[in-house]
């Protein structure tokens, strides 16, 4: 499908406050696409399971700005954020949660199953962890083709004791592999938190028996996420081997919509949303620092939420796939 | 305008639920995020989170109500520079907006019902350019070579398939001419592999993946199926995976259940997937080759067994065996035999002896299994009218009962004699040399389920 890459571009600030307004946006962005996803959900307009990234928004939009054209980028199921941070079309992401064929997938993904090659956006996986020797598979290929690109693979703290992230983690350290693993630590995997699931809950940690250097982040901090993406990029990219980023970070909304999130207290969510939310901590640093007012911000937030509103707008107008699509896609066509 | 606040679906199943009540009261302001309510759907109670900033200027369904049905309003919101007058203006609450699309499915009985595509029997042009006498252990070999020296995109990765040369010495010689970047050896960690082979797959690289044997793909198979074959359909068609999975399958000899098994029905079941069997050396190199320029996942179910025998091979690199045909090995009136593998060897053995009691068997050796050349199985029966499938795998849900189905709903009319089956034994299979063969199909086996479609007593 054609799609404009207009919304969210890789290609680096001219300004330090260029950059920092561009993050902000960026965040904004998934921050309010979630909660139209998550009103039109309600709505009964999306259908199954929905895996909202709010509270998340540093961990991507960091990383992406420490990027370049030509890195991939993989992931589980919570994966709408990095979709818009690799600069897939609001419109393309909705349309594919409503099931149309306006979306994505043509409407046969749904919100877990979306790809765009034009971004470098390899999914959108529904197996936890199964993306972590994907990925490492796409670092294979960045290494085999020398196009000197990395991959970014995401997984979240549950995904941690599958045994399929250790035989990824071994072969990307023994072949000196491009890829960076993201372990997104939002305290629970589904309702069971990190303490009660893993045996050391040092996830930074995790790739020591293969010499991978660890590092654990602020994942709440987008300037400190952005920091940290470019030194380990440029690790990778100079062929010296995996890392193991663990973004200290944290959902607002249960893990999926059908969860009313009873294992943690309200209280404990109300205070990293007053004290830690990745998107007001920047906008105070951005009026701190006289770098944007509070009307600049408010007309950020007004564009954003109108790409929202049209993506929504686009996923309820956009026709049902034709019945005769059931049939396609199965196999290319030799 | 004022916003409307829906009652929302907070569960794929949930059609009504009861509002427990607000935690905002009229002329609160709010700002998107906001617990709004709490509501109790069919499995729990949620908290509902506001959408949209501005001030809640009315409650409709007060905190209590019981069967609220989804999508109907049950508060307004004033957006900047509105006021109360404005509450008045939403006169008929419209729940146009909250259309879904539940409405659909009726129009889909409407419309007349896609079809499945089926098959036409296609031609098969028999290959007539020059040969050698190679094992099936070469031939496979020269098929990676020949296509490596072809696509520098494709490349082998397996356990021993580089230093060691394969642990049955079908890569023999490969790391010599390609080196370690194209032929690698990877640690035994089927699962990893088998995922890090469908990533590179995705990137745009073409790997043949091999599996010392097939029994190991059972680490691997949520690769195989879940990403391997379903991603280019959900994707709309747009993530590709093109990657071989290749190895000895089914029965070696003497080493008991969890290393004898065989896998075609289990992958030939997945729709996303293709899945060959060769026999002879022609089909082992035409297959293969044909499956590495495939641009899907193509399963290669070889046999050990069959490595060290020996066929007249084509010798010509544009050989190719198309993957969907059948091949008519032995042509035949009186009864048609489908076999693939090692046991088209064994049906063609039986076909032999049965010529020598007047019953002239036609064995089609599969070849490929999913796509399944139904056009050709049901030509020859058709001629045949009576059918015996062989396979060496479990009869339950097998290859032979597909095909069984495949010949009842296409040529049913035709048939003299019920369809048989012979089949391994519905057991794990046993180490003792007698009970394992007592486990197998074997020629006295084949003969004597031939002799009962064709109503003949054993001579």
């Amino acid at each position: 499908m054609a799609i404009a890459k207009k919304q969210v571009a890789k290609a680096a600030p001219k300004a330090p406050a260029d950059n920092l307004l561009k993050l902000y946006r960026d965040m904004l962005l998934i921050r309010r696409f979630e909660e139209k996803a998550g009103q039109l959900y309600g709505m009964g307009l999306i259908g199954g399971f929905c895996h909202l990234y709010i509270g998340q928004e540093a961990v991507i939009v960091g990383l992406m700005a420490a990027a370049r054209p030509g890195d991939s980028v993989i992931t589980s199921y919570r994966d709408h954020g990095h979709m818009l941070a690799t600069g897939m079309d609001a419109k393309g992401v909705m349309a594919e949660l409503t099931g149309r064929s306006g979306g994505y997938s043509k409407g046969k993904g749904g919100s877990m199953h979306m790809f765009s090659r034009e971004t470098g956006f390899f999914g959108g996986h529904g197996i936890v962890a199964a993306q972590v020797p994907l990925g490492t598979g796409l670092a294979f290929g960045h290494k085999y083709r020398e196009d000197q690109g990395v991959c970014l693979c995401f997984l979240g703290d549950g995904a941690v004791n599958q045994g399929q992230v250790y035989e990824s983690f071994n072969m990307a350290a023994l072949w000196k592999l491009p890829v960076i693993y993201v372990v997104e630590n939002n305290k629970y995997g589904m309702g069971t938190s990190v303490e009660r699931a893993s045996a050391s809950t040092e996830l930074h940690r995790r790739g020591d028996a293969y010499g991978i250097p660890g590092v654990a982040v602020d994942g709440m901090d987008v300037l400190e996420v952005e920091k940290v993406g470019r030194k380990w990029l440029a690790h990778a990219r100079e062929g010296k081997g995996p890392v193991v980023l663990e973004m200290k970070t944290y959902r607002y909304r249960g893990h999926s919509m059908s969860d009313p999130a009873k294992y943690r207290t309200k209280e404990e969510v109300s205070k990293v949303r007053a004290e830690h939310d990745p998107i007001d901590t920047l906008a105070k640093k951005l009026l701190d620092g006289k770098l944007a007012t509070e009307d600049s911000l408010k007309e950020i937030d007004r564009e954003v939420k109108d790409i929202c509103t049209q993506a929504a707008d686009f996923s309820q107008s956009s026709p049902e796939p034709d019945l005769a699509e059931l049939y396609t896609d199965i196999l290319v066509e030799a | 305008m004022p916003i409307q606040i829906l009652m929302p679906a907070l569960s794929p199943t949930m059609t009504e639920g009861k509002l427990s009540r607000w935690l905002k009261a009229e002329g609160d302001a709010i700002k998107s995020g906001d617990v709004l309510a709490e509501i109790e759907t069919d499995k729990a109670t949620m908290e509902m989170e506001a959408a949209d900033d501005g001030i809640l200027g009315r409650i409709l369904v007060p905190g209590g109500a019981e069967g609220v049905k989804v999508n109907t309003p049950i508060g307004l919101i004033l957006t900047e520079g509105e006021d109360k007058s404005a509450l008045d203006k939403v006169t008929s609450p419209s729940q146009a907006q909250a259309q879904t699309p539940a409405a659909a499915p009726a129009a889909s009985v409407a419309a007349p019902a896609p079809q499945a595509p089926v098959a036409q029997p296609i031609l098969q042009k028999s290959y007539n350019g020059p040969t050698k006498r190679q094992t099936v252990r070469e031939a496979l070999r020269d098929a990676m070579a020949e296509e490596m020296r072809n696509d520098p995109n494709v490349f082998l990765m397996g356990e021993e398939v580089g230093q060691y040369q394969g642990a049955y010495k079908v890569s023999q010689g490969l790391l010599d001419e390609f080196g370690p970047k194209r032929v690698i050896d990877t640690p035994i960690t089927e699962m990893g592999f088998a995922g890090l082979g469908v990533g590179a797959a995705f990137g745009g690289l073409k790997p043949i993946v091999e599996f010392m044997t097939f029994n190991f793909s059972m680490q691997a198979i949520d690769q195989i199926v879940n990403s391997a074959a379903k991603t280019l359909y959900m994707s709309g068609g747009q993530q590709r995976c093109s990657i071989v999975f290749r190895g000895p399958n089914g029965a070696a000899s003497r080493v008991a259940a969890q290393h004898s098994q065989c896998y075609a029905s289990w992958y030939a079941h997945c729709p996303g997937l293709k899945v060959v069997a060769p026999w002879s050396g022609e089909d082992a190199k035409g297959l293969l080759k044909a499956a590495i320029r495939d641009p899907n996942p193509v399963i290669v179910l070889e046999n050990e067994m069959l490595y060290g025998q020996s066929f007249e091979v084509p010798d010509d690199p544009d050989f190719t065996v198309p993957i969907g045909l059948a091949k008519i090995e032995r042509a035949g009136a009186s009864v048609t035999i489908t076999a693939f593998s090692r046991m088209v060897g064994m049906a063609l053995e039986t076909a032999e002896l049965l010529a020598k009691e007047g019953i002239e068997a036609e064995v089609i050796n599969l070849r490929s299994l999913r796509p399944l050349d139904t056009a050709t199985i049901v030509e020859s029966v058709k001629k045949t009218n009576r059918l015996v499938t062989l396979e060496e795998g479990w009869p339950y849900a097998g290859i032979g009962a597909e095909i069984s189905a495949v010949v009842m709903d296409q040529a049913f009319d035709w048939l003299d004699a019920p369809v048989m089956r012979v089949t391994g034994e519905d057991v794990p299979m046993p180490y003792a040399a007698n009970l394992e063969k007592l486990a197998l199909p074997d020629v006295a086996k084949i003969a004597a389920a031939v002799r009962a479609v064709c109503y003949r007593g054993q001579k």
